[in-house]
């Protein structure tokens, strides 16, 4: 269960000039008792308040820069409020795009690791090792270095492992994206699993059939702020395309 | 916070309904705007629900038990990244006897050879190698702490686990370099003709406490690398300045010039790398345990041969008096190691939820 209280998230930017600096501007720069030169502050997320309930599937929607990753972030702990706060009960697992895990190690350290580090004892581990990798569909690849991954490789392999453990929340961040027809329809079913186990599940998606598909409620972000959210997932969706200049989706007739 | 919702938004709608409150014009009308949020404040509902902020440290107890139910996990990672460490290169893990090897002929040739530092040490190969590698061993351990929370991010990001994880694994991982390369140590000792003897042993308690060392002063600088980028920038010249104070290749027991400032003396002999690889020396070396000053009674007449001939009355110097006696070393070496591990795994521990960040 997921309530998010008037939040409020600024990040302060270290401006431009590609200031990593050599060892000898630090120094200057502490001899001269300067700070980090031109701190920009980005309010990215800018009073939001929901309440998302064990087994929700909830779908992020919005255009690029509206604050949807900003939101998983702070959501996983990993961004701290600037005012509001977000309450939990357990610790987030945070899936983006480009994130190996440890991508100079071979696929299968990363699995055992990974589960280690989530705190499965090592006979857990043992017990949950082949179905992760068969799960992940990455074959032979796995004895090499996750490097060496393709993009849908990793990502795929990523989801395996964190979603091998049943999870309060997970969190998606266009990580599923860049996995095939086959994977999709498996991270689907996965996904609705642990819904069922009582997760709650945020995805962020640009492609928004996927949305429709996996999510029961959807929140429209835009500059920070929340345009609509809300169940009805479907007229959302196209309010949503509407406002962006695109069709409404054709649906197929809905199943009774 | 609490209850800072605008009152406007809110239908009452059943517990667990996504609803938004910031509403903004084109959408607040249109039907299908299905919910509102519960009536009571937020805050008093994430109470009532057990609910805690994500960004919550854990109490100090139950992350240590985390930290030691993740035991598997440093030992795993510490020996996967080691074995991976050296794989692009074509001779894989003999660079990490060779690197040192290198670096102590490099010194050797410096100051044993042209600079002579090594007046008045006996066996100068044995003590320049013991004094680089277990320096090696701390610098390494200081270095590669301070961007430990960097390098880490994805892993950080995607998983949670505690992150003292992580400065421990990295020190685990030199530990585990060092207890390797001491192999060669070991042979260079014995090849040039110190004895083996019992007191080889007390090398172990030594480690020991040197890990404990490194790995308080590792917690220490991941939180200050995490933090700002400056400390990876500025720690070199910092370790560099400490391994000329240290004296991996010349004495500070018996340095000349140190003899006139009893407190530069004392300073240096009692800073922890100091402490720790004079007590490595007197370990394994059979010519410095007999000959550091202080292992005999003083006797002013003998200190005073010593210092007119060194080279050859080297074991006279143990008659002079000593700025810090064995019992010394071990008791500052186990204080160092509890003082500096107890803080350092607080400090740490206080910035657990920032790691990560930005």
């Amino acid at each position: 269960m997921v309530v998010v209280d008037d939040l409020h998230v600024v990040y302060r930017v270290y401006g431009g000039g590609g200031d990593r600096g050599t060892a000898a501007t630090a120094l200057m720069r502490m001899l001269r008792r300067q700070r980090r030169p031109s701190i920009r502050e980005v309010h990215a997320i800018r009073g939001i308040s929901f309440v998302a309930n064990r087994g929700d599937a909830v779908g992020v929607i919005g255009r690029n820069g509206s604050g949807k990753s900003t939101l998983l972030r702070a959501i996983a702990g990993l961004l701290p409020p600037e005012k509001g706060a977000v309450y939990t009960d357990g610790h987030g697992a945070l899936l983006g795009v480009n994130a190996a895990l440890l991508d100079d190690l071979t696929g299968e350290k990363n699995v055992v690791l990974g589960c280690l580090a989530m705190g499965m004892s090592r006979q857990e581990v043992r017990d949950r090792y082949q179905s992760i990798v068969e799960f992940s569909g990455v074959g032979d690849f796995v004895n090499l270095p996750m490097k060496t991954y393709s993009t849908g490789m990793g990502s795929r392999l990523r989801f395996a492992i964190a979603s091998a453990k049943s999870h309060d929340i997970l969190l998606i961040d266009e990580a599923l994206a860049t996995g095939d027809a086959e994977f999709r329809v498996k991270s689907h079913r996965r996904i609705d699993e642990l819904r069922a186990e009582a997760g709650t599940v945020f995805l962020v998606a640009h492609n928004l059939g996927e949305i429709e598909e996996t999510c029961n409620r959807v929140i429209w972000l835009e500059k920070g702020r929340i345009i609509r959210a809300g169940e009805d997932v479907a007229a959302i969706v196209d309010a949503y395309l509407e406002a962006t200049g695109g069709e409404p989706r054709r649906r197929e007739p809905a199943p009774t | 916070m609490s209850g800072s919702r605008p009152s406007g938004g809110g239908r009452l709608s059943a517990p667990g309904a996504l609803a938004d409150t910031s509403v903004a014009a084109e959408g607040a009308s249109l039907p299908g705007q299905d919910a509102g949020l519960p009536a009571e404040p937020l805050a008093a509902l994430a109470a009532r629900y057990g609910l805690k902020p994500s960004a919550a440290r854990p109490p100090l107890l139950d992350y240590l038990r985390q930290l030691w139910q993740r035991r598997y996990f440093i030992v795993g990672f510490a020996t996967a990244r080691n074995v991976a460490m050296y794989t692009e290169a074509r001779l894989g893990q003999v660079w990490q006897i060779l690197t040192p090897l290198l670096n102590v002929a490099v010194y050797y040739l410096i100051f044993g050879l042209i600079l002579n530092t090594s007046h008045g040490v006996h066996n100068f190969v044995a003590f320049l190698v013991i004094g680089v590698f277990v320096f090696n061993f701390t610098q390494r351990s200081f270095i590669i702490a301070s961007r430990v929370m960097w390098d880490s991010l994805p892993l950080i990001r995607a998983l949670y686990f505690p992150r003292a994880c992580l400065p421990l694994g990295y020190v685990l991982i030199e530990l585990q370099q060092l207890m390797m390369s001491f192999v060669v140590v070991f042979a260079i000792v014995l090849i040039s003709g110190e004895p083996l003897t019992w007191y080889w042993l007390l090398i172990i308690p030594v480690l020991v406490l040197q890990t404990l060392f490194n790995v308080g002063a590792a917690f220490i600088l991941a939180r200050f690398g995490a933090g700002f980028d400056d400390v990876s920038q500025l720690l070199p010249f910092i370790v560099r300045t400490w391994f000329y104070a240290s004296g991996v290749m010349f004495s500070i027991q018996t340095f000349n010039t140190l003899a006139r400032h009893p407190v530069v003396a004392k300073v240096l002999q009692y800073n922890p790398a100091a402490i720790y690889i004079t007590l490595a020396r007197n370990a394994l070396m059979r010519s410095q345990r007999l000959s550091i000053p202080g292992a005999k009674p003083y006797n002013a007449a003998r200190c005073a041969l010593y210092h007119q001939a060194r080279a050859v009355n080297y074991l006279n110097s143990a008659y002079c008096h000593a700025v810090a006696s064995q019992t010394g070393l071990w008791l500052a070496g186990a204080a160092w190691a509890v003082v500096v591990l107890v803080a350092g795994f607080a400090f740490f521990w206080r910035a657990e939820v920032q790691y990560g960040r930005g």
